[in-house]
């Protein structure tokens, strides 16, 4: 630390203390595999937004008169597919896809697993008993085969992907959650609101979900990367996004289809599934050192 | 010990059955048949047909026949494979799945162990930050994405090994399938190692066991490593359910008859009694692997007690 930060830190005449969260977020910042893996996914999502409207073509333009083109020829940057389509549009709106499924369906996998889970350690006894009962059950299937299953019965539409991948998501937020609800509900301010005549809606509501925060947070940034995960190998064995709508596993599917004949067709998507996968992953494990730094 | 073997087994029953029959339902409500071919059976064929298999009577009816059928064993006949029982399929293409499968878990879990306990050693060391750093990558590279590079590197280009093919499970037809099932699987084991080593490294009976004179390779090999792969065992369950749905893709990529590839056709195709079968032995599997995961914890360490 240098010394102009400790006079920063001391010269102000009244002294303020440091929030917990205040702490979190320089420890976040200190580490730097986090810190670029936050710029880098923002940098991701802004390209995954605004790109489609910067590439002159339009992800499902066919064009028959260049078909395979390698990259940075006729004006295509990442080159073309088998229908003259540019792989920079259908990449960027591959990208899109995927990041949308992962924050929905990680959205509803939070709010049924925070529910569950915290209704569950907050009420206790025979009723915590029976749902984490169910959930254990759960677990002992078979998942990915039901999804499959799902798809397969109600066909590929992309709402059906989110609740789907998004339902077997919850399971293990919700385990999380509970544990964490068993150790906060003996705590004073949740007696203090109870003498305060809260009723137990409230107090799960108001008192445990906030303070689930930490724990919660983390596991939702590893989260996201399991669900785009789960989302690209149902497209990668053909039951997740249709064509001509792209996502990343739809792309790594059609250029390891075509990887003889155009390796870049392969090689740019698999990139930029990778490199998204281990931005989300190096935010959650810095979270968590930041969040709870024994573990580090 | 035995009491507590029969009673999850008990458990389980209960279970496999919620599986058949969220299964069987969800299987029916899809629309489709199987019979629906290019041509339009005749409607006294197609009547001919589904009183064949049974599926004239209501779904109830059906429902409770098949599970009579399971608890004799008998998983009915393919709809689709018509000279073939669900018990030949799952017999001739599931070894295919388990050999791939086994090996690399074996490989996966020898290469794992070790990496972490040398990453856990060396801790914020060079060893270490390598270990890591290869771990998070191989978290990272899904299968779908390594199978196919691998593919194009060293079977198209350079020629090394066979690009797809089973040929009886020759060694070179094995190795670039079961190495792309295990990477990830060495990652996250590697990492899990690592974490238990170094706490179990900081544990009181350690410095007890050092401060005796005891060599260090007994202390790491013998009371370390016990304790450290504990969180370990937990994971091994659900790691060959990761391995089952990866051989989804890697079936599909190096064109493999194993069954990974039977599902997605069978359910595309309707072929309820072959998808019924493989959910079934699934379920089962992973069920036998959750007790197994039990079991050995209760064995590794002496705190646990099996009630």
């Amino acid at each position: 630390m240098s010394v102009l930060a400790d006079i920063a830190t001391v010269a102000p005449p009244a002294v303020k203390g440091r929030s917990l969260w205040d702490d979190a977020r320089r420890r976040l910042l200190r580490n730097r595999a986090a810190l670029a893996s936050m710029i880098a996914l923002g940098v991701l999502v802004a390209l995954a937004a605004i790109g489609p409207f910067l590439v002159p073509f339009a992800y499902d333009q066919v064009n028959k008169a260049d078909t395979w083109v390698p990259p940075l020829t006729h004006g295509h940057l990442l080159g073309t597919d088998a229908l003259g389509r540019d792989l920079l549009a259908r990449l960027l709106t591959g990208l899109r896809v995927s990041l949308a499924i992962g924050l929905v369906a990680t959205t509803v996998s939070l709010v049924i697993g925070v529910a569950w889970g915290a209704t569950a350690g907050y009420l206790g006894g025979k009723i915590d008993e029976a749902m984490m009962r169910f959930v254990d059950v759960l677990y002992s299937l078979p998942f990915i085969f039901f999804v499959i299953l799902l798809m397969v019965t109600f066909g590929s539409n992309i709402v059906l992907i989110f609740v789907a991948i998004g339902a077997v998501e919850w399971l293990t937020m919700s385990r999380i959650v509970r544990g964490q609800t068993l150790t906060l509900k003996n705590k004073e301010f949740v007696e203090a609101a109870l003498a305060a005549g809260l009723g137990r809606t409230a107090i799960i509501a108001r008192h445990i979900v906030p303070n689930l925060l930490g724990p919660v947070v983390v596991y939702v940034t590893l989260t996201i990367p399991a669900v785009i995960l789960a989302e690209s190998f149902l497209s990668f064995l053909g039951l997740g996004v249709q064509p001509p709508m792209a996502s990343l596993g739809t792309l790594v599917a059609g250029g390891a289809s075509d990887m003889e004949l155009a390796p870049w067709l392969l090689v740019f998507p698999s990139v930029v599934i990778v490199v998204t996968l281990m931005c989300f992953n190096f935010i959650g494990d810095g979270l968590r050192d930041a969040i709870d730094p024994k573990d580090r | 010990m035995l009491r507590y073997i029969g009673r999850r087994l008990l458990i389980a029953i209960p279970t496999l059955l919620l599986v058949i029959t969220a299964a069987f339902f969800m299987m029916r409500a899809a629309p489709g048949s199987p019979f629906d071919g290019d041509r339009k059976l005749l409607p006294e064929i197609e009547a001919n047909v589904l009183a064949k298999y049974g599926m004239n009577k209501p779904l109830g009816a059906q429902y409770v026949d098949y599970l009579v059928g399971v608890a004799r064993g008998d998983l009915g006949p393919s709809l689709k494979y018509r000279d073939k029982s669900v018990s030949d399929i799952l017999k001739e293409n599931y070894p295919i799945s388990l050999k791939l499968g086994l090996s690399a878990i074996v490989i996966a879990g020898i290469v794992g162990v070790s990496l972490g306990v040398m990453a856990a050693l060396r801790q914020n060391q060079l060893t270490d930050n390598v270990v890591m750093a290869v771990a998070i990558l191989g978290v990272c590279i899904p299968t779908f994405v390594t199978a196919p590079l691998l593919v194009l590197g060293i079977a198209s280009k350079l020629g090394w090994l066979p690009t797809a093919g089973w040929n009886d499970g020759a060694l070179p037809n094995m190795v670039l399938p079961v190495v792309v099932l295990a990477l990830p699987q060495i990652a996250i084991i590697s990492r899990l190692t690592r974490a238990g080593m170094i706490e179990v490294l900081h544990a009181g009976y350690i410095r007890t066991a050092r401060a005796k004179g005891l060599p260090e390779h007994l202390i790491v090999g013998k009371h370390a490593l016990r304790a450290a792969i504990l969180p370990l065992v937990s994971y091994l369950g659900p790691a060959c359910a990761g391995l089952i749905t990866g051989s989804l893709v890697v079936e599909r990529i190096f064109n493999l008859p194993g069954l990974g590839k039977f599902f997605v056709i069978s359910a595309l195709q309707r072929d309820y009694t072959v998808v019924m079968g493989m959910v079934i032995v699934y379920a089962a599997l992973i069920l036998l692997l959750n007790l197994a995961a039990d079991l050995l914890y209760a064995a590794l360490d002496p705190r646990v007690r099996l009630a």
